[in-house]
């Protein structure tokens, strides 16, 4: 396999949502901490696609802030490029600074993502003259074209503020403006979320023709499957913080080992079942405040037993491909997977809900 | 079929500005049958939710509905004074709303604006309205409801929050609900579950749904027929199979090919380059040619009429027999 771009190892963060110190000591009420990811190790390889899904809550979001330096590590060790940016043997300020050029984040919101009293050129033209200090203006500005052209937006539009441009133009704002320094990685968090599907459909498109022009490496964070499905090359499955499973995407959508990603699955809808009844699945996502013991997703899996109840399962290679952290797959005690596997038909009616 | 139990014709929606009128729902016509979900697709400001503001009287001043007429079980609803909708409200048509924290008051238990509901509605007691709110949480799939009852709509998931929103709107038994986007602010398992509860609500209450939703999906799993719209109208109305596998507009082929699927694997989605025109700036003609791929000179002066293509209806000139 080729040698990685980025690597972590162990990742977790914190956070500490204690009430005030005044009701700690009046209610008598303990401090609290969110374990937001727990343990995350993940490699992605230079020109590939990573896709990473989840329900809201299960802590994609905070492995991108963790990625791009806007969280620091509670544990665990970030390498980038070969420059160690968080945990044991962090390389110096230097070294790290010049690392972190080398990637950029997309936001979900176009809207809230750029400011709305600067012209799209200065917002663009903002990167590339904080990483080249004494750059020509007349070179900023030949840039700044070449990258609006680059995502399919006329250089007349450097001039115009981002009010007037729609949801799509704005987030072909943004992806110039993380091109703007000349990123190998970029880390996309929902980025076509917030748009419609055809305009979706533009987006992905453009992204997919950037990272062959320009050999670039992608972490795409999304809950849409679907979209996972179209860009991703691999795909990680969080759940309560943790990685559950990394395959192959091929892999995973043909055959889902774990139960969480069976559900997901299953949980979709998809244009070709119309008629169908899609599969009923039960329970809701615990609070990542008091989250389960033993495999976090136990509550709601049918296959789950005493083990599962008492051990954390950790991420193993399965023989199929990728890996998976599941104690029924490693005892082989699940039935074989399918999309439309009926096992994975959790009683049927929507009555089952836990609170 | 049944006689339709809402029957909307030529309805026109308007919002009267500075810079002169902008129609916002043009000239549509559809109806739904009882136990019958209609599904209202398009992008964001197709119309789609203005269409079920009109039909359900909430279009917020100045917006008014300038013209046709919409009918709930033989008697004409658009034109009725402010008390007399709003008996209709709530008793003969219920909504469900995107966000459900919004939709609940946040200072009462759901207990108490479920019991306010019934009250208002139905000529109930208050024991006899809590037991009914109790029963309701119940068929909405709340475990514990006598508990429940009594909580707080922060004490709730997303999802069990649109639970309560779906038990307000069933609560007098209406006839018709309107549902815009009620799983939109879902994580995708807890959509599956809401999903599968209005279908049953429809199977069993015989209630009629117009599901208003960007997503082609739920669409698919959950409508009879659909409507997709383009800029304040209808450009294919059809059976929701017939629209998904034998679409006949061009807009309605470049929206179904650019959704992602889990199954297939395709290198590019089919893009529709450019946007939805704005208000303002609607094109003459048929407003999708500017973004069409196969429009003709005909269509850039001449607006088509929803036609008979097959089993749907679609507004092309490309598309005849």
């Amino acid at each position: 396999m080729a040698e990685p771009l980025l690597t972590l190892t162990d990742v977790a963060r914190t956070f500490d949502v204690s009430p005030p110190w005044l009701d700690r000591v009046l209610e008598r009420r303990p401090r609290m901490h969110l374990k937001a990811v727990d343990g995350v190790t993940l490699s992605i390889v230079r020109g590939e696609t990573v896709g990473l899904v989840g329900e809201s809550g299960c802590g994609k979001s905070t492995v991108a802030r963790l990625i791009v330096g806007l969280y620091e590590p509670t544990r665990g060790r970030i390498e980038f490029d070969g420059v160690v940016l968080a945990g044991a043997g962090t390389g110096g300020g230097a070294a790290r600074r010049a690392a972190r050029r080398g990637m950029q984040m997309i936001f979900q919101d176009p809207y809230a993502s750029l400011n709305p009293r600067w012209r799209v050129a200065d917002v663009v033209a903002e990167p590339i003259r904080a990483n080249v200090p004494g750059i020509a203006s007349a070179e900023v500005d030949a840039r700044v074209a070449q990258l609006l052209a680059q995502v399919g937006l006329g250089a007349a539009d450097g001039a115009k503020y981002p009010h007037q441009f729609s949801g799509g133009q704005r987030q072909r704002v943004s992806i110039a403006r993380a091109l703007s320094s000349e990123p190998r990685f970029l880390v996309c968090d929902e980025p076509t979320s917030a748009l419609d599907v055809s305009v979706q459909a533009q987006v992905l498109n453009l992204m997919r023709d950037l990272q062959r022009r320009l050999g670039l490496t992608y972490l795409f964070i999304s809950h849409n499957l679907a979209v996972v499905h179209h860009i991703a090359d691999r795909v990680g499955v969080m759940y309560l913080g943790r990685i559950v499973e990394l395959a192959p995407t091929r892999r995973l959508f043909a055959s889902p080992q774990h139960p969480y990603t069976r559900m997901l699955l299953a949980a979709v809808p998809d244009l070709s079942m119309t008629g169908k009844a899609r599969t009923a699945v039960a329970g809701e996502v615990p609070n990542p405040l008091d989250p389960p013991s033993g495999c976090a997703f136990h509550p709601r899996c049918p296959f789950a037993d005493d083990r599962c109840r008492a051990e954390t399962p950790v991420l193993k290679e399965f023989a199929g491909g990728g890996w998976v952290a599941c104690h029924a797959v490693d005892e082989e005690r699940l039935p074989t997977a399918n999309v439309a596997c009926p096992a994975v038909a959790i009683g049927g009616t929507d009555r089952q809900v836990r609170l | 079929m049944n006689a339709p139990l809402l029957c909307v014709s030529n309805l026109c929606v308007e919002f009267p500005t500075r810079h002169g009128t902008l129609t916002a729902v043009h000239d549509i016509s559809f109806d739904i049958a009882p136990g019958e979900v209609l599904g209202v697709v398009g992008e964001s400001g197709a119309g789609k939710s203005l269409t079920g503001a009109a039909v359900i009287g909430l279009i917020d001043p100045p917006g008014r509905i300038a013209g046709g007429e919409v009918w709930l079980a033989g008697r004409r609803i658009d034109n009725l004074p402010y008390d007399a909708m709003r008996k209709i409200r709530g008793r003969e048509i219920g909504a469900v709303f995107q966000d459900p924290l919004t939709s609940l008051n946040p200072l009462y238990t759901v207990g108490r604006q479920l019991v306010e509901t019934i009250e208002t509605h139905l000529d109930l007691g208050p024991s006899a309205a809590r037991a009914r709110a109790i029963a309701l949480l119940e068929e909405v799939g709340i475990s514990a409801a006598a508990r429940r009852i009594d909580h707080y709509p922060h004490q709730f998931s997303g999802g069990m929050r649109q639970r309560v929103v779906i038990a307000l709107a069933i609560a007098a038994s209406p006839k018709l609900i309107i549902a815009d986007e009620p799983t939109t602010a879902l994580d995708v398992s807890i959509q599956a579950q809401i999903i599968q509860l209005i279908k049953r609500l429809c199977r069993d209450h015989g209630t009629a749904v117009m599901l208003v939703t960007h997503d082609m999906g739920v669409i698919a799993e959950t409508a009879d027929r659909v409507a997709v719209m383009y800029a304040g109208r209808i450009v294919e109305i059809g059976p929701v199979a017939d629209v998904i596998h034998r679409c006949a507009h061009p807009y309605t082929v470049g929206l179904m090919g650019s959704i992602p699927s889990i199954v297939e694997e395709r290198d590019r989605l089919t893009q529709i380059d450019g946007a939805m025109p704005r208000l303002n700036a609607v094109p003459v003609g048929c407003a999708y040619h500017p973004r069409c791929p196969r429009a003709i000179e005909r269509c850039r002066h001449d607006r088509p009429e929803l036609l008979q293509v097959g089993a749907t209806r679609a507004a092309c000139w490309l598309a005849r027999g």
